[in-house]
């Protein structure tokens, strides 16, 4: 946390108002560009499912860097947003009125009542959203009103992942259990084994990606935004300036909840399959990891970390199997040990230097030179 | 604004036992600039946290036609009851326009939170010239000078247009030149408001305060015009330790040897 302290002033704030729009088309450029043209499409596809990433990562930035929620707990919201999804696909796939091939595996044959109204492809559009948001506003209320924070909360969102993923495991027959659901064969009528569709799954994550950025900027420039840094360094004090900090910070965990919700439903037609390893403890601290790597109080740091960090563990686990989980230890103990504003604090400090040496140097000209040299 | 004022009768605050606050009655009208002090541990700043709802209190705390002791830490600051604390709290991450801007918009609507700041608000300017801080609104309020900080907390006060100023030694660790600065800035504003500080530095509160009241072991101990208090043979036994009519206190010992700071530089 010292980062906090040692930036000079309004630090995060100035933060994301020096996120040029240049970087940004940058970015934009590359992902809707540069690399359909550049990757394969095997790769292409595994670049969706980071842009899915990314989505939670944006979020976590939100709640974590700019409002002090530590949440390990997004995998929830992921499979929340996945699951949704991934019902949709099954019963699109099964047909009107019928049933998806694994219920007629392992269970009755029937449909269960709570699994119907995802028939409807617009009211699953409606749900994706929805359900993350309202699941993280219920959440919300019942712990921040209660002025649980800290390590609490983060514990508690951390149980909450876990008890997600141990009850998907057990509803073996409306859930898929273990295996989840996959064998996803169309995407609201589109076929996933088509080339054409699979780059256009692509095209969709990665432009969902940037509308979310392009959201985040806006939000990051807002009175709230100041409001939300305020809650995370003087929660108390806050409250005495007429707030409730605790639907401050509501608002930005169900932010990042939707997000993470919208990313979980974009991942299940790219990956092809969401099952309980997908959204439990280990994902869950997964997707943080990248946030803190890029670091978590800049606008695209959590975005590049966390492609980043997938790209590496891909790219260097095809290469060195058992490596990785090293090579992410290692990496995140020099981030937090060395780095605590993640690797966004380099071009901070880079950027801050020249201007202060500048400065400085001006500001000694007049006599001191003269001293000097008499 | 009509004439309210701060009534607070039998105030009583506990912590697991240990009695902070015991049946306190204070009055303050509105332009007085009322100040409050006692030797270490008389409850001055557990009186203000039950106030402003940071303790539980038994008793009653009215301003206006409300008891504020009911009443969520928030809810009492958008009634206009407004406090500091003791070590200048301020959001170092954020400039001074910008503590100023979020201090004054505790009404705002989510529309407007969701929105960038276009221009700055009529009454954020005009504090910002009050604390004598229009050159410094772009500035980090970290890098703020101590003297500066606790200014811009005082700002903050007036810009959420508090009705009710609750100070925690508002001039500790002050020069000189900023503790009569400090005077003269609470004396204009406390005209039309009602201001109560809790003070350590005897010399600020002789200067400045309209009226003061004593807290001694969580009771008020004497209550009048400077005048008044410094001739109460009570109070100086508190503050001189003189042993007189009163019986000895076993716990005074601790209270003497801390009062003997009390002038701090």
């Amino acid at each position: 946390m010292n980062i906090l302290t040692e930036r000079p002033n309004a630090g995060a704030s100035r933060w994301a108002g020096a996120i040029p729009a240049s970087v940004f088309v940058v970015l934009a450029l590359a992902l809707l560009v540069g690399a359909p043209q550049v990757l394969s499409s095997f790769r292409l596809s595994l670049l969706a499912r980071f842009c899915c990433y990314a989505m939670v990562a944006l979020g976590i930035g939100l709640a974590w860097g700019r409002g002090g929620m530590l949440t390990l707990g997004q995998g929830l919201f992921f499979g929340l947003g996945a699951y949704l999804m991934a019902m949709h696909l099954k019963l699109a796939d099964a047909g009107q009125g019928q049933v998806p091939d694994f219920m007629l595996l392992y269970g009755d044959g029937k449909v269960p009542g709570w699994w119907e109204p995802f028939r409807s492809p617009i009211l699953t559009l409606v749900a994706i959203p929805l359900v993350p948001g309202l699941v993280a506003l219920i959440l919300g209320l019942a712990v921040f009103k209660r002025r649980v924070k800290g390590a609490y909360f983060t514990i508690l969102s951390q149980a909450l992942a876990a008890a997600f993923a141990i009850f998907l495991v057990g509803q073996q027959t409306t859930t898929g259990g273990t295996n989840g659901l996959n064998g996803f064969r169309s995407f609201f009528g589109y076929a996933l084994n088509d080339p054409v569709n699979k780059a256009t799954l692509y095209y969709i994550a990665a432009a969902t990606l940037l509308v979310m950025i392009a959201g985040m900027w806006f939000l990051y420039r807002s009175r709230y935004n100041e409001l939300l840094i305020a809650v995370r360094d003087g929660e108390e004090r806050v409250r005495f300036l007429g707030y409730d900090p605790a639907n401050v910070k509501v608002f930005a965990y169900v932010v990042a909840a939707v997000l993470a919700g919208i990313g979980g439903a974009l991942f299940v037609p790219i990956a092809g399959i969401i099952s309980p390893a997908d959204v439990g403890v280990l994902p869950s601290i997964g997707f943080l990891i990248g946030v803190a790597i890029g670091g978590r109080h800049t606008l695209l740091g959590p975005v590049l970390g966390t492609i980043g960090v997938a790209a590496a563990q891909n790219t260097l686990s095809e290469s060195f199997p058992s490596f990785w989980t090293y090579f992410q230890g290692a990496l995140f103990i020099v981030v937090v040990a060395f780095l605590p504003g993640g690797l966004a604090q380099l071009t901070g400090t880079l950027r801050r230097r020249r201007p202060a040496s500048t400065a400085s140097a001006a500001a000694h000209n007049p006599t001191p030179a003269r001293e000097s040299t008499g | 604004m009509s004439i309210d004022y701060l009534e607070i009768q039998g105030l009583r605050v506990e912590f697991d036992g240990f009695v902070a606050v015991d049946g306190v009655d204070l009055t303050v009208m509105q332009g007085d600039l009322r100040f409050l002090i006692g030797p270490n541990g008389a409850g001055k700043t557990t009186l203000i946290d039950a106030i402003t709802g940071l303790v539980p209190a038994t008793g009653s705390a009215y301003y206006g036609t409300h008891n504020l002791l009911r009443r969520k830490s928030h809810e009492i600051a958008r009634l206009g009851v407004c406090r500091t604390f003791q070590t200048a709290q301020v959001f170092e991450e954020l400039s001074v326009l910008q503590n100023l801007d979020m201090a004054a918009g505790s009404g705002r609507k989510a529309r407007t939170l969701l929105r960038r700041r276009r221009s700055v608000p009529d009454i954020v300017q005009e504090a910002l010239e009050t604390i004598a801080l229009t050159d410094h609104a772009d500035q980090g309020a970290g890098s703020l000078a101590h003297g500066q900080k606790q200014w811009l907390e005082i700002g903050m006060l007036l810009v959420q247009n508090a009705q009710v100023l609750l100070l925690d030694e508002p001039v500790a660790g002050m020069s000189a030149q900023e503790r009569e600065d400090t005077g003269q800035l609470l004396r204009r504003i406390g005209q039309e408001r009602t201001v109560i500080v809790v003070e350590h530095d005897m010399d600020f509160m002789r200067s400045f305060a309209n009226s003061v009241t004593v807290l001694h072991a969580g009771k008020v101990l004497s209550e009048g015009t400077v005048a008044q208090v410094q001739a109460d043979p009570q109070v100086q036994a508190v503050y001189l330790g003189h042993a007189g009519t009163e019986p000895v206190h076993v716990t005074d010992g601790a209270d003497r040897s801390e009062t003997v700071n009390k002038g701090r530089p």
